[in-house]
C-alpha cells in the first residue's frame, strides 16, 4: 500500500521481530538436540520434530529420552547435590544471580524463540514471560543469600524431578529452578515437547554462568520420559505443573514412595464484575485474563460472572472490544493473539465449544490467517452452572458467562467449580472486595487486576488445582525439609487380650463424638481395650466408612469456625487447657493404664502445654504483604485449610489427639480425628473436656477403631481437604494414593516417628494453613 | 486520495457530523462515571508494546498526527509577524520534496490556535487555506475573571474570525462537585459560541483524580461540548495517556448513547513522534478509527511537528536527520 492509501484505511500494517537471530542459534546447534546431562549436551537421538505452530515449520529435531538417559541425568544431579548445598547459600547467590544477568542479556534471543516455538504473541515473550523469569532467578539469589539466617532449621529436599508445561516454557522452568537451586537442591527437568528449545538455551546459560556440571540436568521427550522421572527411585521430589488429570496420576504414582510432591494444576477461574465496578477497564482486563496467551493459562480467568444489573451492558462492551483484537503471526508486534501451540490442542477446543449448545456463542470478528494453529477469541454468554463449559477447562481463548444477582451468589457461584487456582474481582467498593476475596476458594485473587505475577507472591491453588506454592517465602517450603533427623516408627500394638474384669465395676460406655454430641457406630460393633495386667479398661466403638462420613458432614457443618476470630479461638483453645488440667489426675492414670507405662503425667502436661502455645498462636500466626512491584499490595493471608481428617499418633494416646487438634483449630479449621489404635480411651475420655470448654459442635469429631479401616474413607472422602497421618500402621502409601480422588493435601509420616515431646508448632501450623495472595492495586 | 478531499480532511465536525445539541444533565449518569487508576494506568502502560507502526504505514501515521495538530503559541510575547510565520508553517508543515517523495499533496495543519489578539492575522495569514482559526478563551488559562467577561470574551473570538473556541472550564466546579454549575457554564460558553464549534479544556492536571476527569468529560459533553480537551499547556500535569484513556471512554460512552461523536484534543507534553503514534494508536484501539480525523481529533502541540518532520526525513532518506533542516514555525 502506498503512503497515501494508508492515510486513508489507517491499517497497522505489518510490524514483524526478525527470528534471525533466534533461527541462526538453532542452526548453530546442527537443528538437533540431545539433552543436558552433566553440564554438557548429549548426542542427539531418536526423537522427535519440535514445530512452529503458527506455520507448520520444522524448528529442530529433538531427542526422546531414554530409561539410561534419565538414570544417568538423575545420578549427575545426586553427584552434584551435596557440594552445591555445601557451597552454602551466597555461593549458590551468585550463580543464580549470573543466570539472572544473562537471560537479560540475551533476553529478545529467549523472547523470540519462545514465541517462534510456543505462538505466543512476541509481546507477551518478550514484555511478560522473559523479565518475569528472569525476576524469578533475582528473587531466588536472594533467597539463597538469606536461606542460612532466615531458615535455620531448614535444608535441601535433594534432587528435584521438576515436569513443566508448554505454555509458559521458560516461565515455568524459571518458577521451578530458581527456588530448588536456591534452596541447594539440583534439577532434572523436562520440558513440555511441543516446547523444549528455551530450556535448552537455558542449559546453554547454565554453560555460561559456570554453573557446576549436574546441578541443572535437561532431558526432553514426551510424557513417557515424565513418568520415568515421576517413578525413579533416587528422585527426592516431584514437582509437577500441567493438567489435573496428569496431576492425579503423578499423585498416584507417587504415593508410598516418600517422595516430596507439588502439583500446579488445572482451573477455571471465576471474573467477577460488579455493577460499581469500571466496566471499560473490567473489560480491558478480560483482555489478559482469557486472551492472553490464546487463554492458554491454568489461571486464566475464564469464567465471567457479571453482576445482573450491568450484564448487558458489559457484554456488549466486551464484545466491541474483542472485535479489536488482532490475531496473526505471533511474531509481529502488533498481534493481540497469536497461535494455539498445537494442532491437537486446537482441536481439543474446537470440539469443546462445537460439542455446546447452551447459551449464545460469539466469536471475535478477526480473520484467521491461513494455515498454522488459530482459533478465534470466543465468548459464550447465557450459560448456567450445570453446562460442561461452566465447568470444564478448555485452554483457549474462550471464555463463558453467567449473572449473578447479588455478592452471596456471586461467591456461591464462583466456589462451585472443583478446582480453586485463581479469581478477579472487580469493584469499586472496597468493603466489598476485601469481604469476597477471602471466600473465595483460590489460591490467588486479583482485585481490580488479572494475571498479575510476581516472584514475591506465592502463586498455586486449592481443591483439584493442585497444592504447593511457587514463588515468595510461602515457596520455599516446597523445596526444603526439616533438618531434624527422624526415627523408624514401630507398629504399636494394642496390649493383648487379658480376660481380667473391668478395671471400673460401673460401665462408661464410650462412643463417637460426632457434630458435638456422642453417637453410636453405625456398625453396631465395639472392641476392649486392655490393661497391661490384663484388666478391662473399657470397650471402644468401631467405626467405619458411614460414621466417616457422619462425622465430615458434622464438620461441614461446623463452617463458621474458619470465621471466627484468633482470640476467640485462643480462648476456647485455653479453656480446653483449663479443663484439661483439672483432671489431669485422671488423664495421668488413664495413659498409664492403657500403655503400661508411666509417662502418663508428663504427656498430660505436655498436652496442656500445646494447647497453650496452640492459643497463643491463633491470633499471632500472620500472613504478610509481600513487595511486589506494584502501586499497590499483595496480601499473604493464611487461611485454614478446611477440613482436616488425622490418624493420630499411636504411641501417645492424649498428646498425638491434642497435638493436631490444637494447631489445626487454632488455625480455623475442622478435624476429623482417630483416635490412637491401640489407646484408644484418652481420645474418648477428652469429650468431656470438649463439652465443657465451649467448642462449637463439629469443629472437632473423634472416631475410633482400627487405623487401617478410616484412613481409605478418610483419604478418599471428597469432602475432606487434608489427611494426616501419624499412624504407626503403614498407611502413608493408601493415604496418599487415595486422596488422588480430589487432590487433598496430604502428610503423612512413612514410618517415620514424630516427636511429640518437642514444642514447635510450626511445621503443624504451616500444614493447617494455606497462604492465599490477594493482590490490591490502589490509586485514585 | 486526495489530501484536499472534504470527507477525509474537514477541519471542523459540523460539516461531517451533526453537531452536539447537548442534552439535559443527568446526574446519575456522571455520577456512576468509575475511573479505576490502577487499571486504567496498566492499559495506558501496555498500549506502546502492544501497538506498533512501521516503514510507510508510521509514515502515513506521522502524517495523519500532522493533519490533527492544532498548531499552537500562546505567548505574551506574540506578535502579528510570529502568528503570520506560524500560519506560513501550518499551510506547509513539512517540506516539499519530503510530501513529494511520500506522494501526498495538499497537507496541512489541523487549526492555527493563538490568543483573541493573535486572531485578526491569523485569520488575514490563513486566508483560502481552509484552515480554522481557534482561539482561547473564558480567561484563558484559569479562567477566573468575571463571568460576563468570559462570555463576551467568546464573543469578541467569534466576531474576529475565530471558527473553533477553545474554552477554559472552571476548575473549582469539579472540585466542589457542583455538576449544576459546570454544565451551566459549558452550557452558556457553548451558547455564545454560536455556530463556532466550542472544545472544553478540562485542566485535568488541577482535577485530582481519574474519576473527576471522567465525572467532567460527561457534563461538558451534556452541556454541548463539540470537543473535550486535556490541558491548557499552562498547568504543572498536562495530556497523559491514562487521562486521555478516561476522556475518550467518556466520550465512546456519550455516542454509545446519544449517537453524537465528540471531538477529543490533548493538549500539551506531547512532543515526540512517538508519543503521537501512541496517541493515534489509543483513538483507534478505544474510539475507532473514524474519529482519526481532523474533524473529531487534534493535538494541541507546538514542538511536535518538528520531531515528525525529521522522522519523515529518515524514513525518505534512511539517515536520520538535523533540525535546522526544516522550517521552523
Amino acid at each position: 500500500m502506498t503512503v497515501k492509501e494508508i492515510l486513508d484505511t489507517m491499517d497497522y500494517g505489518p510490524a514483524p521481530e526478525s527470528a534471525a537471530e533466534a533461527l541462526t542459534w538453532l542452526v548453530d546447534q546442527g537443528d538437533r538436540f540431545g539433552h543436558f546431562i552433566d553440564g554438557a549436551f548429549t548426542a542427539p537421538g531418536p526423537g522427535f520434530d519440535s514445530r512452529n505452530p503458527a506455520t507448520g515449520e520444522v524448528l529442530a529435531t529433538l531427542t526422546q529420552a531414554s530409561g539410561e538417559e534419565v538414570n544417568a541425568a538423575v545420578a549427575a544431579a545426586r553427584r552434584a547435590q551435596h557440594k552445591w548445598e555445601r557451597l552454602g547459600g551466597p555461593g549458590r547467590a551468585r550463580y543464580l544471580y549470573a543466570i539472572a544477568r544473562l537471560l537479560q542479556k540475551h533476553a529478545r534471543l529467549f523472547a523470540v524463540l519462545e514465541t517462534l516455538d510456543n505462538g505466543k504473541p512476541i509481546r507477551e515473550s518478550r514484555d511478560i514471560d522473559i523479565p518475569l523469569a528472569q525476576r524469578h532467578f533475582y528473587y531466588h539469589a536472594g533467597m539463597a543469600q538469606l536461606m542460612e539466617a532466615e531458615l535455620p532449621d531448614r535444608q535441601a529436599i535433594g534432587v528435584c524431578g521438576q515436569i513443566i508445561p508448554w505454555n509458559f516454557p521458560l516461565l515455568m522452568l524459571a518458577w521451578k529452578v530458581a527456588p530448588a537451586l536456591a534452596m541447594g537442591n539440583t534439577v532434572v527437568l523436562k520440558p513440555a515437547e511441543y516446547t523444549t528449545l528455551t530450556a535448552l538455551l537455558f542449559s546453554d546459560i547454565c554453560r555460561q554462568a559456570g554453573l557446576p556440571k549436574g546441578v541443572v540436568n535437561i532431558v526432553t521427550g514426551d510424557g513417557a520420559v515424565g513418568e520415568m522421572i515421576v517413578g525413579h527411585p533416587d528422585i527426592d521430589k516431584i514437582a509437577f505443573t500441567g493438567s489435573t488429570e496428569v496431576g492425579r496420576k503423578i499423585r498416584a504414582a507417587t504415593a508410598g514412595s516418600g517422595k516430596a510432591l507439588t502439583l500446579e494444576l488445572g482451573g477455571k477461574s471465576p471474573y467477577i464484575v460488579f455493577d460499581d465496578a469500571d466496566l471499560d477497564s473490567a473489560v480491558e482486563g478480560l483482555v489478559d485474563a482469557i486472551w492472553f496467551n490464546q487463554g492458554q493459562v491454568c489461571c486464566a480467568g475464564s469464567r465471567l460472572l457479571v453482576h445482573e444489573p450491568v450484564a448487558e451492558r458489559f457484554h456488549d462492551k466486551l464484545r466491541e472490544r474483542m472485535d479489536k483484537l488482532r490475531l496473526g503471526d505471533p511474531l509481529d508486534k502488533c498481534i493481540d493473539v497469536g497461535a494455539v501451540v498445537d494442532p491437537v490442542q486446537l482441536k481439543t477446543i474446537s470440539d469443546m465449544v462445537a460439542g455446546n449448545t447452551a447459551g449464545q456463542t460469539y466469536h471475535a470478528d478477526v480473520a484467521l490467517p491461513e494455515g498454522g494453529c488459530f482459533y478465534p477469541p470466543t465468548l459464550i454468554t447465557g450459560l448456567a452452572p450445570s453446562d460442561r463449559l461452566m465447568q470444564e477447562e478448555i485452554f483457549g481463548p474462550v471464555l463463558v458467562s453467567t449473572t449473578f444477582r447479588t455478592p452471596g451468589e456471586a461467591v456461591q457461584l464462583a466456589n462451585n467449580t472443583r478446582y480453586g487456582l485463581a479469581a478477579t474481582v472487580w469493584t469499586e467498593n472496597l468493603n466489598l472486595a476485601l469481604d469476597i476475596a477471602p471466600m473465595l476458594a483460590a489460591g490467588v485473587v486479583w482485585v481490580n487486576a488479572t494475571n498479575l505475577f510476581d516472584a514475591a507472591a506465592g502463586f498455586g491453588g486449592v481443591r483439584e488445582s493442585g497444592f504447593g506454592r511457587e514463588g515468595g517465602w510461602e515457596g520455599l517450603s516446597a523445596y526444603t525439609r526439616p533438618k531434624a533427623r527422624t526415627k523408624a516408627l514401630s507398629p504399636v500394638p494394642p496390649m493383648p487380650e487379658g480376660g481380667g474384669a473391668p478395671a471400673d465395676p460401673l460401665d462408661r460406655t464410650a462412643k463417637l463424638y460426632i457434630g458435638g454430641k456422642q453417637a453410636r457406630p453405625d456398625g453396631g460393633y465395639s472392641r476392649p481395650v486392655w490393661s497391661k495386667s490384663g484388666a478391662l479398661l473399657g470397650h471402644v466403638p468401631i467405626a467405619g466408612r458411614k460414621d466417616v462420613r457422619n462425622a465430615v458432614e458434622a464438620a461441614q457443618a461446623a463452617a463458621g469456625w474458619a470465621g471466627t476470630s484468633g482470640h476467640l479461638r485462643a480462648q476456647i483453645l485455653y479453656y480446653l487447657a483449663e479443663n484439661l488440667s483439672a483432671r489431669a489426675g485422671e488423664f495421668a492414670h488413664r495413659i498409664d493404664a492403657m500403655t503400661g507405662r508411666r509417662g502418663g503425667e508428663k504427656e498430660v502436661q505436655a498436652s496442656i502445654q500445646r494447647l497453650f502455645t496452640a492459643a497463643a498462636w491463633a491470633d499471632k500466626y500472620d500472613g504478610q504483604v509481600h513487595g511486589v512491584p506494584i502501586r499497590g499490595v499483595a496480601l499473604a493471608m493464611k487461611e485454614p485449610v478446611g477440613i482436616i481428617g488425622a490418624l493420630c499418633a499411636d504411641e501417645a494416646p492424649l498428646l498425638g489427639l491434642v497435638g493436631v487438634l490444637a494447631p489445626a483449630i487454632a488455625m480455623g479449621n475442622r478435624v476429623v480425628l482417630a483416635a490412637s489404635d491401640p489407646f484408644p480411651l484418652a481420645a474418648t475420655d477428652f469429650y468431656q473436656v470438649l463439652d465443657t470448654s465451649d467448642v462449637p459442635a463439629g469443629v472437632v469429631n473423634i472416631l475410633t477403631g482400627p487405623h487401617a479401616d478410616l484412613a481409605a474413607p478418610l483419604a478418599a472422602h471428597l469432602g475432606v481437604d487434608a489427611v494426616w497421618s501419624f499412624s504407626s500402621s503403614d498407611l502413608s502409601g493408601a493415604i496418599e494414593r487415595a486422596s488422588a480422588g480430589n487432590l487433598k493435601r496430604t502428610w503423612v509420616n512413612h514410618g517415620q516417628a514424630t516427636d511429640w515431646q518437642a514444642a514447635d508448632l510450626r511445621r503443624f501450623l504451616e500444614a493447617a494453613t494455606e497462604v492465599k495472595n490477594i493482590w490490591v492495586p490502589y490509586g485514585e | 486520495m486526495d489530501m484536499t478531499d472534504t470527507a477525509q480532511t474537514a477541519h471542523l465536525p459540523q460539516v461531517t457530523e451533526p453537531r452536539n445539541p447537548g442534552m439535559a444533565l443527568d446526574l446519575d449518569w456522571v455520577h456512576g462515571a468509575q475511573a479505576n487508576r490502577s487499571a486504567i494506568e496498566r492499559r495506558a502502560a501496555t498500549l506502546p508494546g502492544r501497538r506498533s507502526v512501521k516503514k510507510e504505514y508510521q509514515a502515513a501515521w506521522l502524517l495523519k498526527a500532522i493533519s490533527c495538530i492544532d498548531l499552537t503559541t500562546l505567548a505574551g510575547d506574540d506578535t502579528a509577524n510570529r502568528v503570520r510565520r506560524l500560519c506560513a508553517k501550518a499551510r506547509q508543515p513539512v517540506h516539499v520534496d519530503l510530501l513529494e517523495a511520500l506522494g501526498v499533496g495538499g497537507l496541512t495543519v489541523g487549526a492555527v490556535c493563538v490568543y483573541h489578539d493573535m486572531i485578526a492575522p491569523a485569520v488575514d495569514a490563513l486566508e483560502g487555506s481552509g484552515i480554522p482559526v481557534a482561539a482561547v478563551s473564558t480567561g484563558f488559562p484559569a479562567g477566573l475573571s468575571p463571568f460576563h467577561l468570559r462570555v463576551a470574551e467568546i464573543g469578541e473570538s467569534v466576531k474576529a474570525g475565530a471558527k473553533e473556541i477553545d474554552i477554559v472550564i472552571s476548575r473549582r466546579h469539579v472540585l466542589e462537585g457542583d455538576w449544576q454549575a459546570l454544565y451551566d457554564e459549558m452550557k452558556t460558553f457553548r451558547e455564545a459560541c454560536g455556530a463556532a464549534h466550542v472544545k472544553a479544556i478540562l485542566a485535568t492536571g488541577e482535577l485530582g483524580t481519574l474519576r473527576n476527569v471522567a465525572r467532567a468529560s460527561l457534563v461538558c459533553m451534556m452541556a454541548g461540548a463539540d470537543f473535550i480537551k486535556t490541558s491548557t499547556g499552562k498547568e504543572a500535569v498536562n495530556a497523559t495517556l491514562p487521562v486521555s484513556l478516561v476522556m475518550i471512554r467518556a466520550i465512546r460512552d456519550y455516542h454509545e448513547r446519544t449517537g453524537y461523536r465528540i471531538g477529543y484534543k490533548p493538549a500539551g507534553g506531547i512532543s515526540k513522534a512517538k508519543d503521537a503514534l501512541t496517541y493515534l494508536a489509543l483513538i483507534k484501539e478505544e474510539l475507532g478509527d473514524r474519529w482519526l480525523r481532523p474533524d473529531l481529533f487534534r493535538f494541541g502541540a507546538s514542538s511536535l511537528l518538528g520531531d515528525i518532520e525529521r522522522q519523515l526525513e529518515h524514513h525518505v532518506t534512511g539517515a536520520y536527520s538535523a533540525g535546522y533542516r526544516h522550517a521552523i514555525a
